[in-house]
Order: C-alpha cells, then sequence, then structure tokens
C-alpha cells in the first residue's frame, strides 16, 4: 500500500503511454540504425571519423557493422567503380530489410570528378538512394546531419517499408 | 561540363596552334667515351645485340633496340652491366602516328644509381616476348600493358586483364579508346547486375554532374523548389512553390543584392 494517495487520473499520472505501432517501431528503426562498414575511398576516411570519438556515431545509435546481415543502412562513401559495381549490389542484396541507402560525396552522387569510362556515374543506376549527401569529402558533422535526415526520413515514413516510395527500379 | 570531342585522330592535329609555340623537347647526350654507359653499350654490341639508337637523356641511358632482340638485351643488362630491377614497364601509343607501339623497360642499377631505359617497338598486331623468366616484376607489369593496350605477351605465365574486368570490351589506353567509354563501357555495370533488358529502366549515363531534372521527383531537386519525392511529374508545374532559401541570406552577405546581412548580425 503507498504511502500516500497516488491520483492515477491526473496529467501524467496514468503509468500508460499510448501510440501507434508504427510509432513504435520507427522510433526503434531509427535510433539504432548499423551502418555497413563499407568504405570506397576517401569518403571513407570521413566515415571513419564520423564513428571515432571526437565525432562519436555510437551516440546517436549509430554502430558499424562488418557483416551486411547484421546492416540496416548501406553508405556508399567514395567512387565506384564499374568493376565493383556488382559486388556492390550483392552486399545490398544481403542486406536484410528494412534497408536503406546513404550516397555520399559527389563521386558517389553523380560520378563526381571522374568523368572517366570506369566509374559508375551515380550509384542510383545500380541501388536505390534514400539520402544524396553532397560534398567532396563531406565532413564528419554532413554525415552525421545526413543520418540525422534518415532518422526523421524513417519516422516520417511507415513501419511497413512495403507502402513507402522506393527509387524507380526495384 | 567541357565539351566532348571525337579523339579518333587526336594525334593527327596539332595540339596548339600558336605560330610562336616551340614544342619543349629533352636534350639528348651523346655516350661519353670511357664511362660506364659507353662499357655498358661496348657489352652489348660484343653480344651482337643490335642497337638501332644510343644516347643519354636527363642523365639516363636510352637504347633503342630490335623487339626480338628484347630478352637477350635485358638479361645481358642484368647479368653483366648490374641493371639489376626493372622499375617500370609498359608502352606508349604511336598508332596514329607511325602505325606501331613503343614497349619501354626503365632499369636500374643499384650499384652506381644509375638508370637506363631499353626501348623497342612493335607493329599494332605484333606480340612480343616475356621478360618474367628475368625480372619477376614484369608479370602484373606486362598483364597491364596487355590489358590497356592488347599487346599480347609471349609465354607470359598468366596472361589475364588485371585493372579492368575480365569481360571488358577495349583497351582504354589507346588513343582511340573514348575517355567516356564506349556502348559497351556505358552499359557494363546495367547488363551486368540486371541484364540487357534493364537499359531502358534505368536509361543511359548523365555525363553533366551539374544537370538537375526539374521534372525527375526522385533523385536531385532544385534547391529552394522540393517537391515531394515520387510525385506525378505532369503535376510540378501547379504544385511546385519556391521555398524561400534559408541559408545564404542568413548566415552570409548577399552579394547579388548588395545588402550585407553579415555584418549587420555583428
Amino acid at each position: 500500500m503507498a504511502q500516500h494517495q497516488v491520483n492515477y487520473a491526473s496529467s501524467g499520472g496514468l503509468p500508460v503511454v499510448l501510440t501507434s505501432a508504427d510509432h513504435l517501431i520507427n522510433w526503434g528503426r531509427s535510433n539504432s540504425l548499423w551502418p555497413l562498414t563499407y568504405g570506397l575511398a576517401c569518403c571513407a576516411i570521413e566515415m571513419m571519423a564520423s564513428g571515432a570519438s571526437r565525432f562519436d556515431f555510437d551516440r546517436m545509435g549509430v554502430i558499424f557493422r562488418a557483416s551486411p546481415r547484421q546492416a540496416d543502412v548501406m553508405i556508399l562513401a567514395g567512387t565506384l567503380t564499374k568493376k565493383h559495381a556488382e559486388f556492390t549490389r550483392r552486399l545490398y542484396d544481403q542486406m536484410a530489410e528494412p534497408k536503406w541507402v546513404i550516397s555520399m560525396g559527389s563521386c558517389a552522387n553523380t560520378g563526381g570528378m571522374f568523368n572517366t569510362y570506369s566509374i559508375v556515374q551515380g550509384v542510383d543506376r545500380i541501388v536505390p538512394v534514400d539520402i544524396y549527401l553532397p560534398g567532396c569529402a563531406p565532413r564528419p558533422e554532413t554525415l552525421q546531419y545526413a543520418m540525422m535526415m534518415l532518422q526523421q526520413k524513417i519516422r516520417r515514413e511507415s513501419a511497413n517499408m512495403n507502402k513507402n516510395k522506393k527509387q524507380r527500379f526495384i | 561540363m567541357r565539351r566532348y570531342t571525337p579523339k579518333d585522330n587526336v594525334q593527327k592535329k596539332a595540339k596548339y596552334t600558336d605560330r610562336f609555340y616551340v614544342t619543349p623537347s629533352v636534350p639528348r647526350e651523346q655516350v661519353e667515351e670511357g664511362s660506364f654507359f659507353a662499357s655498358v653499350v661496348e657489352n652489348l654490341k660484343s653480344k651482337n645485340i643490335e642497337l638501332l639508337d644510343t644516347y643519354i637523356e636527363l642523365g639516363q641511358l636510352v637504347m633503342k633496340i630490335k623487339p626480338e632482340d628484347n630478352v637477350k638485351a635485358i638479361t645481358e643488362l642484368k647479368e653483366n652491366s648490374c641493371f639489376k630491377m626493372c622499375s617500370e614497364l609498359s608502352a606508349v601509343d604511336y598508332l596514329a602516328q607511325d602505325g606501331e607501339f613503343e614497349v619501354f623497360y626503365q632499369l636500374l642499377n643499384l650499384d652506381k644509381a644509375l638508370r637506363a631505359r631499353v626501348t623497342t617497338r612493335i607493329k599494332q598486331d605484333q606480340a612480343i616476348e616475356t621478360i618474367v623468366g628475368v625480372h619477376k616484376m614484369a608479370n602484373f607489369a606486362e598483364r597491364e600493358m596487355f590489358d590497356m593496350f592488347g599487346i599480347k605477351v609471349n609465354n607470359h605465365p598468366y596472361l589475364k586483364r588485371i585493372l579492368m574486368p575480365d569481360d571488358w570490351h577495349g583497351h582504354p589506353l589507346l588513343k582511340t579508346y573514348p575517355l567516356q567509354g564506349d556502348e559497351h563501357a556505358a552499359w557494363y555495370e546495367v547488363d551486368k547486375i540486371f541484364g540487357k533488358e534493364y537499359r531502358d529502366v534505368i536509361g543511359p549515363e548523365l555525363r553533366d554532374p551539374a544537370r538537375i531534372d526539374r521534372y525527375d521527383t526522385q533523385r536531385f531537386a532544385r534547391v529552394g523548389h522540393e517537391v515531394p519525392f515520387g510525385a506525378d511529374p505532369s503535376t510540378i508545374d501547379e504544385t511546385e512553390v519556391k521555398i524561400e532559401d534559408r541559408y545564404s541570406k542568413t548566415f552570409a552577405t548577399d552579394y547579388t543584392t548588395g545588402s550585407k546581412e553579415l555584418e549587420n548580425r555583428r
């Protein structure tokens, strides 16, 4: 028996939270985004800095995983060559749903300065991209901002990934 | 974006049309009597290796030989002249000018810290003998030469592409190879991952990184004119609303209107 009377009906007194399934699931998903450790070029240095102590991705629940099976986000950090495109797509296919893609830096967005025969002219030719992050290379703060934008996007959308719009081909 | 011009006959045209322009050239010196390089040349001549030309360029001995003598000459330089290391091996495309490739071997004498270059000219379809038996580094270097120029190397242990994928068409370092790739290169990743029937879905490569398509609602948007993702392109003209730029006007000087917001804020 309580020492003093608790009025459960007064504001904030009820030990109950009301929410929707979408909100609850998206709250969990957006606060534990685990990206795949997938550095392709110099943007990977900035991605590593984002994960290290000064910028500290861990405080946002962003923990790098070395396996596509455990990852939710693929950060395409750097120049993607045509020779490697096949393997990027395979890694993307190996990731479990739900999954998101951040295209980091000019090279991943559009091919950037590599307007040549051997570079994929934008990774959205092979995987559907959620966030395009500009910069050459983007600073770690920018990558954190992109991750926060992705969190906002996840919270805004339906928890049922089939209902969300994706980029054209898949 | 820089305009793309066909590079088929780029070697035949003069790059500079300035009549006062003098093409820079590296001075060539004769091999001095009694020097180390002279003994190298004498040694090769005594082994019946025909030297088409010999000179010193930037302190390096350059020897032009016949292509069939390459293994013999390089073995001789390694064994008797102490050029123990081959630091680089590749080719130069002179097809438009002379119809030939120039294959060069850059050698280093570690004892005397002197360098020598052996060059030889081969026709387009002519193969050259491997020097892997003399210098192990030639294994990768000759594979790269094959990959980039299509020069066949006889008796190479594993002649296969090294930089480009195995199913690539063409040899990218040829002067006739377009910088932005031929049709096979343009569709390579699409064909390989999705198959040829997906070409229509994915579309051709966008070669201008600054290009923004106003009616593409899935990729980049015009800044200040953002529309919802995947919106119907036909409705854009009505629904597009100009969003006032939040970035430049509050944080930086707007040089176009002449107002000095940044200084006022201070």
